[in-house]
């Protein structure tokens, strides 16, 4: 066997973690924690680009699978990475990083703890994007939650305690049923390995129901509405590294999840709840963009934001158009980047001004005129304008969507034009108008360290934007394969 | 070469916008001008060579998103209809740049105002010269952020920030339509590239698509859709809403974005989508109608407003809909030819305005003007100039394409047709009355400011003259000059080739000599009335006002439209927002989800604890009750 690179790219975290774990903090500034863990991250994100580089797109297989034995008989660990998988890895190990270098400004207690959360969290959402078994999936999926409920529940802002535990239990409560689907597909086709489900089909009486079991959690964790009550108090009371790993990673393993399990696994009970989908997916849209427009807090804002563009994402997935899927993964890489930007845009100002409501803002862009560039970059890239990557996913979503039905492409095109209301109107009272707060004068641009985050957020967010075929070439052979094995699976029906 | 009258402005803003604070304001000033103006002349090379070789062709850049069956390329397509673009594009735009170094000498940011119209530049001629509806809406929301920057450039005025955001706002309603027009050709033709929707036409024409219940045509729904995009950047009625907000963004910018290019692409996106609207000639009514309509509100309401660029606003508005009326009978090229002559009076009109308002120091309402034809002669005369032309005044430049659209909607010979050459006879003496009341108002009379002496009123420097001169002269001569070339009948080398279709040639009759006199006599006319009224006999305007005060606040007000949103839209938006979000989100969801459950299990668990009471007496009550119930049961049993 091969170098097991999907393996080291799981454990490299968790070491530099384990290392963190054990130093000890001599010159009381945390520096050798945040070297080891800034170095380690790099190192992952490295790895990950050469295993982009010597992915080969042209075939729809898994690669660079590893199969251990686990527990005889019932688990193996197996992983693996197909072009849809691929990308979500990259995005996870180049969030870590930047997120690691913000860390600096924001967190003052016990870095060293945050750091080794941050480095785990990134562990397991490794895990989730490669694993090939459903048990070891379901491993990763839900110990995913444990760093982020301590990152919020510890270093969070004032109502942490309440926002964790409703993170926590929402999440949880969802998973719950997806742990009992996985136990009955064991007892239904003998085996747990997604490679062989893919094979083998489940029988079609029980698809509608483990279906629903695997949406209960998926849907909390993308949220879709009517569960995303918990994101928008997460995001709040959450550190601003903490709301970045939130929006731009954790977030995605639920849409990840629908295309490579829903789909993949249950493609006639699919084809059962699309309309479903289609409602809620719609409703999200249009909802929260409502509710976003009138938020006076920037993160809740930006919250409510996501989960109207992960209603689009949604939407896109069961249009089961090549343009809807691949639209909504590259809507959902975009939102990686954008969202984390915004995040860490509003992070900057509050890490001043310590206020994230809205009106305690305007006229700053005389006193800061390099984050006002950025931010207006990533405004416009949640707005989705054409030439940034936000306008590739939305445009292909909606396409595909128009393919498979008029009505909700025309009602989630509405999500389009409230976008641009809410998102323009935050820019606006944030950064123009007459500088009435006295204090915002004492504000400083970006330092370095801020510049550099933000700059590497906004080089992939214009150049997909302008140039998305690395990114569509990589998943258009696993998409176009998943398309045809869903036909297939319905003709057989 | 082609290539760089595409990316030279893109340069030229990047320059400007990054390293304008190293470089200096005069060199980014100098830098951006040169660049533009290098591509305005290459631009009119390529003209040229269109005219005389026939020139045509499609070069693909860079491919750009490529989903599945979905092939778009970043291109730049040169046919007859880019190239006439392209020149109005450049040369409108290289003049705006070097008029903006006088006028915008005393502002502080000037490397980023000339960044801003650079990159307009750019994102308009992407627009003009895409060969696929996807570029052209990268184009079109690209020109659309450009005029959201430009409109709210005085970032300290509320106003100005309020305009943009309308602005783009309103913008992105037509665009939802648009959008949804190309997911709609997406749909029917697989491909989004021009040649290859326009070849499958005659397939689709008699298809039908179901939609809520409702049986339409396809390719009516694919013309309303796009019409509905051309409406909203073409500030055509019902979302014209922003235009004349839009005029608070600095005066070069209105003459450039809001006069004679943006604005614009809404009639570009008709002419140039003519293949298919020929299909459908339901949808080239609603256009006439919408046109006709637009026309002559726009220009009643420039009748009774006080702001010099609001008045010019909405008199574009209104030449917007002449030209909208015009693609809608079908004369698409005649559409162009006054796209083409209106890019440089008004442009012209614009400049000279905006000369005006810096020679009054930033003075805008007409009522607190008048009496300084002397001190501002150039300004007068080149304003004049451009009044006559927007008039059609014989032998001006408008003359000739307006009295164009006028015929032809007559030629049309049904009752849209002659509908709207009526109403365009009827727009085209309003218009005469209200330019020359701004005229009369703003130069002629009594001088009426308070704030600055006469003598400190001042014509502007040269570098805003000249471009004024080089518009006039335009303004004068595009219409004797391209008349034969644009409109001309047919021949051999018929200019439009390829680009323009018409299903059935266009008539070549000419309407009665008393038609054709008509309108050029009513435009004369105008003038002495116009002068009568405005400036002999001033207390009859405010007489006629209020006799009818209820048709002129009707007018001031803009026909209410913008109150109306304020009700419809706005506030119910908001209304909806806080409902959703409090009542929705909170009450509902998270009182009976999370909030409610974790309640209720901890009433349950304090109901719970009760029987936890340690008190050895009640255990054996309860005991003994149990006991006594179970002996009970069994003996029962």
């Amino acid at each position: 066997m091969s170098f097991p690179i999907l393996s080291s790219l799981i454990l490299l975290p968790t070491i530099g973690a384990l290392f963190l774990f054990f130093t000890k903090d001599k010159d009381g500034n945390n520096s050798t924690a945040k070297y080891v863990s800034l170095f380690t991250s790099i190192v992952n994100f490295l790895i990950s680009i050469y295993l982009w580089i010597s992915f080969d797109q042209s075939i729809s297989d898994f690669q660079f699978v590893e199969d251990r034995l686990w527990i005889e008989g019932f688990i193996n660990y197996k992983v693996g990475v197909d072009g849809i998988s691929i990308l979500f890895i990259i995005l996870t190990t180049f969030i870590t990083p930047l997120c690691i270098i913000s860390v600096n400004n924001s967190v003052k207690n016990r870095l060293r703890d945050f750091l080794i959360a941050i480095l785990i969290m990134e562990s397991f959402m490794i895990g989730v994007f490669c694993a090939l078994d459903l048990v070891v999936f379901y491993l990763f999926f839900e110990a995913g939650l444990i760093p982020m409920f301590l990152i919020i529940g510890i270093w969070g802002g004032p109502k942490r305690v309440y926002s964790a535990f409703k993170f926590f239990l929402y999440t949880l409560l969802g998973s719950v049923l997806m742990l009992v689907a996985i136990i009955s597909i064991y007892w239904i086709s003998g085996t747990t390995d997604v490679v062989k489900l893919y094979e083998i089909g489940i029988d079609t009486k029980y698809q509608n129901l483990l279906w629903l079991a695997f949406f209960s959690s998926f849907a909390v964790k993308t949220p879709m509405w009517p569960v995303h009550t918990w994101l928008p108090d997460a995001h709040v009371e959450a550190p601003t590294a903490g709301s970045v790993l939130l929006a731009a990673i954790l977030l995605k393993m639920a849409g990840y999840g629908f295309i490579r399990f829903s789909l993949g696994l249950f493609p006639i009970a699919s084809e059962v709840f699309t309309p479903l989908i289609y409602t809620l997916s719609v409703i999200a849209i249009i909802v929260t963009s409502f509710i976003a427009l009138m938020q006076e807090d920037m993160k809740k804002l930006i919250a409510y934001s996501s989960v109207a563009h992960m209603g689009f994402v949604t939407l896109g997935i069961f249009t089961l158009q090549q343009q809807g899927i691949e639209g909504s993964i590259i809507q959902m890489i975009s939102h990686g980047l954008v969202s984390a930007a915004l995040f860490l845009c509003v992070g900057v100002v509050y890490d001043r001004m310590h206020s994230r409501m809205i009106n305690s803002y305007g006229g700053i862009v005389v006193i800061i005129p390099k984050y006002s560039i950025l931010f207006m970059l990533f405004t416009l890239a949640a707005l989705g304008l054409p030439g940034t990557s936000g306008f590739i996913g939305e445009f292909l979503i909606l396409m595909g969507a128009f393919r498979d039905n008029f009505l909700v492409a025309v009602l989630a095109s509405l999500g389009v034009i409230l976008g641009a209301a809410y998102m323009l109107w935050l820019y606006k009272r944030v950064v123009f108008g007459k500088l009435v707060n006295e204090d915002l004068k004492q504000m400083l641009d970006l330092n370095k360290s801020e510049y550099v985050i933000l700059t590497c957020l906004a080089i992939p967010t214009l150049f997909f934007g302008f140039y998305p075929d690395p990114l569509i070439n990589t998943i258009e052979v696993s998409v176009s394969d998943l398309i045809n094995m869903h036909n297939i699976n319905l003709a057989s029906k | 070469m082609e290539l760089s009258i595409l990316f030279l402005p893109l340069i030229a803003s990047i320059i400007s916008g990054f390293f304008g604070r190293y470089i200096g304001d005069r060199n980014s000033e100098i830098v951006t001008s040169a660049l533009v103006s290098i591509s305005a002349i290459l631009s009119i090379i390529v003209l040229y060579q269109v005219i005389i070789n026939q020139y045509e062709e499609n070069i693909v850049i860079a491919t750009w998103i490529n989903s599945g069956s979905l092939d778009v390329n970043w291109s730049m397509l040169i046919d007859p209809l880019s190239a006439v673009m392209l020149v109005v594009v450049t040369s409108v735009s290289a003049l705006v740049h070097i008029y903006s170094i006088g006028y915008m000498s005393h502002d502080p940011h000037k490397p980023r105002f000339m960044a801003y119209l650079s990159l307009f530049t750019f994102a308009m001629l992407m627009l003009v010269t895409s060969d696929n509806f996807i570029q052209l809406f990268f184009g079109w929301e690209g020109v659309g952020l450009c005029s959201y920057f430009l409109i709210g450039f005085w970032f300290k005025k509320e106003s100005a920030n309020a305009a943009a955001i309308k602005a783009f706002v309103v913008n992105r309603v037509g665009d939802f339509g648009f959008a949804l027009g190309i997911f709609l050709v997406f749909y029917l033709f697989g491909t989004v590239n021009y040649d290859e929707v326009f070849q499958q036409i005659p397939t689709v024409v008699d298809k039908n698509l179901s939609f809520l219940g409702f049986e339409v045509k396809a390719i009516d729904l694919v013309c309303l859709l796009l019409f509905i995009g051309a409406m909203g950047k073409s500030a055509q009625i019902l979302l014209h809403t922003w235009l004349p907000d839009a005029m608070e963004g600095p005066t070069p910018v209105s003459a450039l974005i809001h006069a004679a290019t943006m604005v614009t692409a809404g009639v570009f996106l008709v002419v140039r989508c003519s293949p298919i609207y020929e299909f459908s000639p339901v949808i080239l009514n609603l256009i006439t109608v919408v046109g006709m309509t637009t026309a002559f509100f726009a220009a009643t309401v420039a009748l009774v407003q006080t702001d010099i660029k609001k008045i010019i606003a909405y008199s574009t508005c209104s030449q917007l809909g002449y030209m909208f009326f015009a693609a809608g009978v079908g004369a698409y090229n005649v559409a162009m030819f006054h796209l083409f002559t209106h890019a440089f009076f008004k442009a012209l009109l614009f400049l000279g305005s905006g000369s005006v308002i810096h020679a009054f120091k930033d003075e805008q309402n007409i009522n607190n003007m008048g009496g300084v034809w002397r001190k501002l002669p150039y300004t007068y005369a080149l304003m004049i100039i451009g009044t006559l032309a927007l008039t059609g005044f014989p032998f001006l430049s408008g003359f000739y394409s307006k009295d164009a659209i006028i015929e032809f909607a007559y030629l049309k010979g049904n009752t849209t047709g002659y509908y709207a050459a009526g109403i365009g006879i009827v727009t085209a003496f309003l218009t005469s009355v209200y330019s020359w009341r701004l005229i009369f108002k703003t130069f002629h009379g009594e001088y009426n400011n308070k704030e600055i002496k006469i003598e400190e009123t001042h014509e502007s420097p040269l570098v805003m003259l000249v471009p004024l001169f080089v518009l006039s002269i335009g303004a004068i001569f595009a219409g004797v000059l391209f008349k034969d070339l644009f409109i001309g009948h047919g021949g051999e080398n018929y200019f439009w080739s390829e680009s323009i279709k018409f299903l059935e040639p266009l008539s070549t009759d000419h309407p009665p000599t008393w038609f054709l006199l008509l309108t050029p006599s009513l435009v004369i006319l105008s003038i002495p009335i116009a002068y009568y009224l405005f400036v002999k006999n001033k207390k009859l305007p405010n007489e006629i006002a209020s006799m009818n005060k209820p048709l002129y606040n009707f007018l001031v007000n803009k026909w209410y439209f913008d109150e109306l949103y304020e009700v419809i839209f706005i506030k119910s938006s908001k209304k909806l927002g806080i409902f959703l979000w409090k009542v929705c989100d909170g009450t509902i969801i998270d009182g009976f989800g999370p909030d409610g459950i974790s309640s209720f299990i901890k009433k349950c668990s304090i109901k719970a604890n009760k029987f936890q009471s340690g008190f050895i007496y009640q255990y054996a009550f309860v005991m003994l009750l149990g006991f006594s119930a179970l002996l009970t049961f069994l003996i029962v049993k």
